[in-house]
């Protein structure tokens, strides 16, 4: 059985030790360790299938049905964000966002975090009203509304198109900076992980194969020096080489 | 979707040289179009009528049934006819609708409601509701009880079928969402399953208001002393056309409106979908 020991630790909002997770025969995470700080932002990279989106749920407590051992300590109040937007498709945007909340502030609430992420006046709009970029900001703005202590993101710019995508980054960057929240995003791509994390994890044969502090002063740019220097490790990290580019 | 393809300007029109390419689709709606093979049906039958190829005795002429029906209204037959029947009808969809949506619900909500309560029904689907009306006349005799109780029976199942459908068609995705928001069974209940199982429940109701009509016409022509089949009944046994016609497009009529009402709810409730048909 996956155990989930609900609790709160002041600095260490994410503990997670000797995690095992398996389909089957299959194992995908094998005695993972892993710890996220307060208002940490971690970008979690990985080969498909090597289980980036296993600790995810895992972590989200939405993996009820699989076998594993291990022990989990997150947040009580943490949200997630889907690679798909998720909008319920028969509730307006407002009432969307709200969903989670309870209590007679919520309507006043949701208005403000759908202000934050530029979609102010939108309230009344039926999701598939929006174009994947706005749904997308709907999504964070119902993720962050309950003012989490834990943001977990599974791939959620990976349907967005490239231009969109850079928005997205700096939306999420700035809301990360009000909110403080502790991010732990899953991402293929390298470039978000180095642009947003404060700390990058590459996940190999079912454990942490690589640790990354980012040391980049904020603008962070595909020009800075270090920022190439980073890239590159990951990469190669990955198994994917550079020269031959 | 479809309002971005019929707003493309067509390059083909303009293009002087090229051929205009040939369109696969039907062409345009014919304005009133619904209303024509009715209205041509009802030209035959007066052209008949008038042209006496058509017995009275067989089909009485339209204006005959207009007549007879303006006649029906003054001495109020048909105002109570029609209130005894209507109210039947309501009554039976009532409680046939309320009935299927809990029964559609406990089955769609737990795994053991749908082993217990999904074979019987299922069972009771493949039995004509009209089958049961004489085991229902020796339980209940022939009141109004047996009346309501066959209409129920009739509306149920389809409204519990499609409910039930919709219910398991609603998007396991929407399911993982209310975890994660850690919603409550009653918002998670509120919020995702009722709308969600709206359409399947909407589609069951239409066929529920045309089964409980149908049904209707059945129970009152067995054994009743009112109501518009009581009516038509009648006047069978008087060689009556006229009067069995007016009973056919008050049936018809009823159904109709009925199902039009069902519709109007339907586009009203589900304003969030686009679909093809908008």
């Amino acid at each position: 059985m996956a155990t989930h020991a609900g609790g709160l630790t002041a600095t260490r909002p994410v503990r997670v030790q000797g995690l095992v997770r398996g389909f089957g025969e299959r194992t995908v995470l094998d005695g993972l360790d892993l710890e996220v700080g307060a208002g940490e932002f971690v970008a979690l990279l990985g080969r498909s299938g090597s289980g980036k989106s296993t600790l995810l749920r895992a972590l989200a407590g939405l993996d009820g049905d699989v076998t594993g051992s291990g022990l989990v300590d997150v947040p009580e109040n943490s949200s997630v964000v889907f690679q798909d937007a998720r909008l319920l498709p028969w509730q307006r945007v407002l009432d969307n966002v709200v969903l989670g909340l309870r209590g007679s502030a919520a309507p006043e609430r949701g208005r403000a975090a759908l202000a934050e992420v530029g979609l102010a006046g939108r309230e009344r709009a039926w999701p598939s009203e929006l174009s994947g970029g706005e749904q997308q900001r709907v999504a964070l703005a119902r993720a962050l509304v309950s003012e989490p202590e834990l943001l977990l993101a599974d791939e959620p710019f990976g349907a967005l198109d490239a231009l969109t995508r850079l928005r997205m980054h700096d939306l999420l960057r700035e809301l990360c900076a009000r909110h403080r929240p502790a991010v732990l995003l899953v991402t293929h791509d390298v470039d978000e992980a180095v642009t947003l994390a404060d700390r990058v994890l590459l996940l190999d044969a079912g454990r942490v194969a690589v640790d990354l502090a980012i040391d980049l002063p904020a603008p962070r740019s595909h020009r800075q020096p270090q920022f190439l220097a980073y890239r590159e490790s990951l990469l190669r990290a990955l198994g994917v080489d550079q020269t031959e580019g | 979707m479809t309002a971005s393809v019929l707003a493309r300007p067509r390059a083909a029109a303009t293009a002087p040289a090229r051929k205009p390419r040939r369109r696969l689709k039907p062409g345009r709606p014919i304005p009133f179009g619904a209303a024509l093979g009715p209205f041509l049906l009802l030209a035959v039958w007066a052209v008949g009528s008038a042209a006496g190829w058509l017995d009275s005795r067989t089909l009485s002429a339209p204006w005959t049934v207009v007549t007879t029906a303006s006649d029906l209204v003054a001495d109020g037959r048909l105002q109570d006819n029609l209130a005894i029947s209507a109210q039947r009808a309501g009554l039976g969809l009532a409680i046939g609708t309320v009935i299927g949506t809990v029964l559609a619900l406990i089955a769609g909500l737990s795994r053991w409601g749908e082993a217990i309560l999904d074979g019987p029904i299922q069972i009771k689907r493949a039995i004509p509701a009209l089958a049961l009306v004489p085991l229902l006349i020796l339980w209940l005799g022939i009141g109004e009880q047996m009346k309501v109780t066959t209409i129920t029976l009739g509306v149920l199942v389809p409204v519990y079928i499609h409910t039930h459908n919709g219910l398991r068609s609603i998007d396991s995705r929407y399911v993982e969402l209310g975890e994660s928001l850690r919603l409550r069974r009653a918002v998670f209940l509120r919020r995702i399953v009722l709308p969600g199982a709206l359409p399947g429940f909407l589609l069951g109701m239409r066929f529920a208001v045309v089964g409980a009509w149908l049904a209707l016409v059945v129970v009152e022509q067995i054994n009743s002393t009112s109501g518009i089949g009581y009516m038509m009944e009648l006047a069978r046994q008087y060689g009556q056309t006229d009067v069995i016609i007016v009973g056919l497009v008050l049936y018809g009529l009823l159904g109709l409106l009925s199902d039009g009402a069902v519709r109007l709810a339907q586009r009203r409730a589900l304003s969030w979908r686009r679909t093809l048909a908008d």
